[in-house]
């Protein structure tokens, strides 16, 4: 029997070896990470809630589920979820003052499919805003902090996510991922971020903010948990009419090792001015390294649409955020405004108080895109070059089979080091966003360190070709080990 | 392109965001210098290239009608921050022409 301390940072089949041989009951590894909460919260701030209770009941079921040998991969063991997903009877704030008592009536499909699978859940995580951010400092409540580094940000918006796995806080969490929001904060905090193609998740239950662009996906330590908790919760929904038919295959099945035969690309247009030295230096070492590996790569791909992802994508999301976001008037649920008899400026006063600054920087932007003599100027054109960068990326993928990219263009920054400067945070997602765009699949795996802060490296696939993305993920993390360097907290 | 404080105001209004002064001369520094990153777009050839809205080949999806529980009232209006009986609890809701934008 191992002692408590032993049973922080497992990762979800380690966990499921020690269950599975009954050398841990689940009851014992969700009271470990318990008190790993314990002792490290208060440094990481990575939790909006703890639901200790609720953790140690469904610990004590999935015991007995295991116990009838019925355990499935991630039976029994702790997991983190980003307050953006509907949790029945779990306060879901999505890091906003508008919901901060909101307790969804129902649970998200992701959740319900968790559930069905053994969860154990430990949490609610932070983030930003309404997932618009990339740095948890728009979160209403407070800041997580990186890790690798306490005065630096863990990324956004699921940065409470990436932050709780890199502290061993619980094995691992899901995120959601609207322009670069798991992949990114996996980048920051040195652990593996995947973001589905659009249609593999069901968005059923997940906040919205951004619906054409919107995917929840898995944070987690390495490659092979990235895989199974995918295998739970991917499929088709007929409650998202976004959820695509496709079949599920088992993921775990294309963690070979093997990358004879692949073709894989290097578009420069990701090396982009601003790009710090030692991400540049990181990312080339990694495609000599996958190129060892027997991949076949070519450094030599041209996305030349790339540069005008930034401002589709910021007419794009605010657009549709704009729209989505115009439930919150204070009537159903959320915070309300109860000064006024009038309803109009109790409407006004809710969403006045109620959002945040960047949250309610998106609606104007949003508002204006699509108001009336603008919406040509704005909304239209950048759904046509939309579909320019779309294409570009379709051309691509009939001569390589995946491409390779920085996740960021710098390792964390510091807290509030952005935050006077709009502009400045949003390009922190400028290798990113191109995918939610094109609606494509992007894994984020560890690549390396610069003064000991992670970096990160993106693999982009076809649609639906999640297989590849695991494929080349897992034979690089096999080969360079950076997962197994663990940030001392 | 510069927004005016008038024109945020504008758009204030239409997105039922109350505002105060300061809020408008920061918006409208902070919007004027977003849009200004949007100018790239205009150097894109776009001529004859459709939109897209969703990058997914679905359309029209349709599903069979098929009666299903719905979610018990009680557990809907849970959340309600104003309910009378088995009612949203709301203002009158009449047009005030003469009411002024909440500034």
């Amino acid at each position: 029997m191992s002692s408590r301390s032993d049973l922080a940072a497992l990762t979800i089949h380690e966990a499921n070896a020690l269950l599975k041989s009954r050398q841990v009951a689940s009851l014992e590894l969700t009271r470990a990470y318990l008190d790993r909460i314990q002792h490290v919260e208060a440094k990481i701030k990575a939790f909006v809630t703890i639901t200790d209770q609720l953790a140690l009941r469904q610990a004590e079921a999935a015991d007995r589920r295991i116990a009838a040998g019925d355990a499935a991969p991630l039976t029994g063991v702790p997991g983190l979820i980003k307050d953006v997903i509907c949790t029945k009877g779990v306060r879901t704030t999505c890091s906003s003052k508008m919901l901060e008592n909101f307790v969804p009536p129902y649970d998200a499909t992701v959740m319900t499919k968790l559930n069905a699978a053994g969860m154990v859940m430990l949490g609610k995580a932070n983030m930003d805003e309404f997932a618009m951010g990339s740095s948890t400092e728009n979160s209403a409540f407070f800041t997580t902090r990186n890790p690798w580094d306490l005065d630096r940000v863990p990324g956004g918006s699921s940065g409470g996510s990436a932050a709780a796995v890199a502290a061993g806080e619980c094995v691992y969490a899901l995120g959601s991922d609207t322009g670069g929001s798991i992949r990114q904060p996996a980048g920051f905090c040195s652990v593996v971020g995947l973001k589905p193609t659009y249609g593999r998740v069901s968005r059923y239950g997940l906040v919205a903010f951004a619906s054409s662009l919107d995917q929840i996906g898995p944070l987690t330590l390495d490659v092979t948990d990235a895989a199974l908790v995918l295998n739970a919760i991917a499929g088709y929904d007929p409650r998202d009419s976004t959820s695509v038919p496709e079949p599920v295959p088992d993921y775990t099945r294309s963690l070979t090792g093997d990358l004879k035969g692949l073709r894989l690309g290097v578009p420069k247009e990701y090396f982009v001015e601003g790009m710090q030295p030692e991400v540049d230096a990181a990312m080339r070492a990694a495609v000599a390294q996958l190129d060892a590996l027997g991949a076949k790569v070519d450094w030599n791909v041209s996305l030349p649409h790339t540069r005008h992802a930034l401002a589709v994508y910021y007419i794009i999301a605010p657009s549709e955020a704009s729209a989505n976001l115009a439930r919150y008037d204070g009537v159903k649920y959320g915070y309300s405004y109860k000064e006024t008899d009038n309803m109009w400026e109790a409407m006004e006063r809710t969403r006045q108080h109620g959002f945040g600054p960047e949250v309610k920087r998106r609606i104007f932007l949003g508002t204006y895109a699509l108001s009336a003599g603008y919406y040509d100027a704005y909304y239209l054109k950048a759904q046509k070059v939309r579909t320019i960068i779309r294409r570009e990326f379709d051309a691509a993928f009939e001569k390589y089979d995946a491409l390779i990219t920085p996740t960021s263009p710098t390792v964390p920054f510091k807290i509030g080091e952005k935050t006077a400067d709009p502009i400045q945070m949003y390009l922190s997602d400028v290798c990113t966003l191109p995918v939610n765009i094109a609606g494509l699949p992007g894994i984020s795996i560890q690549a390396g360190f610069a003064n000991n802060l992670p970096i990160g490296m993106q693999i982009i696939g076809k649609p639906f070709s999640e297989e590849t993305l695991f494929r080349v993920a897992y034979a690089y993390e096999q080969a360079a080990g950076w997962w197994k360097k663990r940030a001392s907290v | 392109m510069k927004l005016s404080r008038d024109e945020v105001l504008h758009i204030a209004r239409l997105a039922r965001v109350g505002v105060t002064e300061e809020d408008l001369d920061r918006l409208s520094e902070q919007l004027s210098n977003i849009l200004e990153n949007f100018e790239i777009l205009r150097g894109v050839d776009t001529t004859g290239v459709p939109p897209t809205a969703q990058s997914i080949d679905l359309h029209s999806v349709m599903r069979p009608d098929e009666v299903a529980p719905s979610l018990p009232a009680e557990d809907v209006l849970a959340n309600a921050p104003r309910r009378e009986g088995d009612f949203f609890r709301v203002n009158a809701v009449l047009e005030d022409s003469e009411r002024e934008f909440s500034i």
